[in-house]
């Protein structure tokens, strides 16, 4: 019993990362902004996090910290793709690569730092919880409420939407700004709660699996919270298997995770109306008011 | 056109290159190309500590100069252009960099190439690696010693020699002193990854091991090992800072001795091509401070170390029964260099 709950919440705290940038991202595409910065934003998050649990000893803080580092990233990004009109692809990019240059060169004489970890009990933190009542509330504030609706109806057309008044821009401004909030604050999370500590790059990959998440729960939420949590299960399930030493190659098992992913996603675009449905028509798009 | 010239600016801003040089005129330049961050707190950490030792006794006469984060597919081009800028003497410090090394030191026969755990030589070219193994056998020994389970956990990058042979030193250290000693192996597949390494840290002590070893360069492992109270050892660099109630001792890589060494004779003319291998006995290969551990089991670990340091022991010494059951009479380099199979008592198959 007490193996199989260490498991579980193995699979919950390597899920819950991926899940928070995961929902950011989710809300910055279904307003037409692609945003490949999410690396880039994490691990800003994650050295803000670090360094300021370190300078006054107090993890939530911390959390506050990341939040805020997501965002400064995210700012960045939104004033050269949305005020400059500069490429989102290409500036995505440039965010993550400068994420990670300007994180390592912050978090220079942070490496080594021992920190005050996010408090748990039996190993479920504050952020877990939070990720699940995200989850609910994105979901409701996009399909429930009249912000969501605003939020889709520029992702889908932002031309009509312009035409009917509302403001793009604003609109997309507030969206990558919720982004980079849930990226950071991810970021956070991993060197707050995962593995308390800072390195450079540790967050080794994860905001692209995120983007991809987002892209395989067909911008859905719910969805997303499958997507993560079936992504960190067979990543540790993988490990568990390798440990039975049945003799599984563990190349193959290491690539499970990915496999398993591709494989749904091609299962789910199969599904051509849903796809249509929900898929962003705007996304990557760069809006230019007319008048 | 003013949107490509701005994401062309942002590109470049972000791309924007990491040398780092310590200016000086007449000094002789030693350069390094390291695979990864110098904060990397393993691999990369310790070059560049080597290299900082070398600034230190060689200062007055010599400039050192580095680069970071070099992929190793492109790394032909950061390579040359350090020969290009007058580097007399280039250590290339990760295997990948084994081609590119050998193809730059083609062009530039007058510069002197030094690339770590390569097999391949030529005029201008030598190549170095360490005994890791030599430390990892002490390591086995202590986990034999200090687990209540009779079951370490080891987390491995990739299964090539070198990683092969340290999980094999490991174990017959810990059958030296417990023979039915046990161990749990997990490839994460990757050097660094400390999300990765710590979830296998996580998986393997809820398997049942109490004591975790690792070949992957995080500090990770050592920090989950504190959080549950298990124990463990550092890699690479020490580090007790991630665990000072868990880190047992660490396998240091110490590259110092050999860099100041070798830039010494290049300076001198003495500098010959060879393939260099040294372990314990040139003090490449150390072991951290024991540490969390009682008297008696500090005391067998430094008697091991003072034997395999004087050449009395070797951990791949005398006859060493593989996991198929045939005997190998005499375990020599070339062997362990190459070393594809696990010793009897790995309860595993080795991927291929």
């Amino acid at each position: 019993m007490d193996q199989f709950l260490a498991i579980a919440i193995t699979i919950i705290t390597a899920s819950t990362p991926l899940l928070i940038a995961g929902l950011g991202e989710l809300v910055v595409e279904r307003s037409g902004v692609l945003n490949l910065g999410v690396e880039g934003m994490m691990v800003m998050g994650a050295v803000c996090g670090f360094g300021a649990a370190y300078a006054t000893g107090n993890p939530y803080l911390g959390i506050v910290a990341s939040i805020f580092g997501g965002v400064f990233m995210a700012l960045l990004f939104g004033f050269l793709t949305l005020t400059l009109l500069a490429n989102q692809v290409a500036t995505g990019l440039a965010i993550t690569l400068l994420g990670l240059g300007l994180s390592a060169l912050i978090g220079e004489s942070l490496v080594g730092q021992p920190i005050a970890r996010l408090p748990n009990f039996h190993g479920i933190d504050i952020l877990i919880i939070f990720s699940f009542i995200l989850t609910a509330l994105v979901s409701y504030m996009l399909f429930r409420t009249r912000a969501g609706l605003v939020i889709r109806a520029v992702g889908d057309n932002h031309a009509s939407a312009h035409a009917m008044g509302f403001g793009v821009i604003a609109v997309r401004y507030a969206c990558v700004v919720f982004g980079g909030a849930c990226a950071g604050l991810a970021g956070g999370y991993l060197s707050l709660a995962y593995t308390p500590q800072w390195v450079e790059n540790m967050t080794a990959g994860r905001g692209w699996i995120a983007l991809a998440l987002v892209v395989f729960a067909t911008w859905l939420p719910g969805r997303l919270l499958v997507g993560a949590y079936l992504f960190g299960a067979i990543s540790i399930l993988a490990y568990i298997v390798q440990t039975f030493a049945w003799g599984i190659p563990s190349q193959l098992l290491s690539s499970l995770p990915y496999l398993v992913t591709v494989a749904a996603l091609v299962v789910i675009s199969g599904n051509r109306q849903l796809m249509r449905a929900n898929t962003p028509t705007c996304l990557g798009q760069s809006f230019v008011p007319d008048r | 056109m003013k949107k490509l010239l701005l994401s062309a600016a942002v590109l470049a801003m972000a791309l924007g290159s990491a040398t780092v040089s310590a200016n000086a005129a007449d000094k002789y330049k030693a350069c390094f190309v390291y695979l990864g961050a110098i904060g990397d707190f393993g691999w990369t950490y310790q070059h560049n500590e080597a290299r900082k030792q070398v600034d230190a006794e060689l200062g007055d006469k010599v400039e050192t100069v580095y680069v970071e984060n070099v992929a190793e597919a492109d790394s032909a081009g950061a390579i040359e252009r350090l020969a290009r800028d007058g580097c007399k003497i280039i250590f290339t410090t990760s295997f990948g960099y084994m081609e590119p090394t050998l193809e730059v030191a083609a062009k530039y026969p007058d510069v002197k190439f030094e690339h770590a755990t390569g097999f391949k030589t030529a005029p201008n070219v030598t190549t170095y690696n360490a005994k890791f193994h030599q430390g990892r056998y002490v390591l086995g020994q202590i986990a034999a010693k200090m687990s209540k389970t009779g079951t370490a956990g080891y987390i491995a990058s990739f299964p090539i020699p070198e990683v092969v042979a340290g999980i094999n030193a490991f174990m017959l250290g810990a059958q030296s002193v417990n023979p039915n000693f046990k161990i749990k192996i997990v490839w994460a597949n990757t050097w660094f990854d400390p999300g990765k390494e710590g979830d296998a840290a996580k998986v393997l002590f809820s398997q049942g091991a109490d004591i975790i070893a690792q070949h992957t360069d995080s500090a990770a492992a050592i920090t989950v090992a504190e959080e549950q109270g298990k124990l463990g050892f550092g890699q690479s660099s020490d580090q007790i800072k991630f665990g000072p109630k868990a880190q047992l001792t660490a396998n240091l890589d110490n590259w110092g001795p050999y860099y100041v060494r070798r830039i010494k004779a290049a300076m001198d003319g003495s500098w010959k091509t060879q393939s260099s291998w040294d372990g314990m006995a040139e003090g490449t290969v150390k072991l951290a401070p024991f540490t969390n551990m009682p008297d008696d089991v500090a005391k067998m670990a430094a008697a091991t170390t003072a034997d395999i340091t004087s050449g009395k022991l070797d951990p791949f010494g005398g006859k060493i029964t593989k996991q198929d059951g045939t005997v190998v009479d005499k375990v020599d380099d070339g062997m362990i260099l190459g070393m594809n199979w696990y010793v009897k008592g790995i309860d595993d198959q080795l991927p291929k």
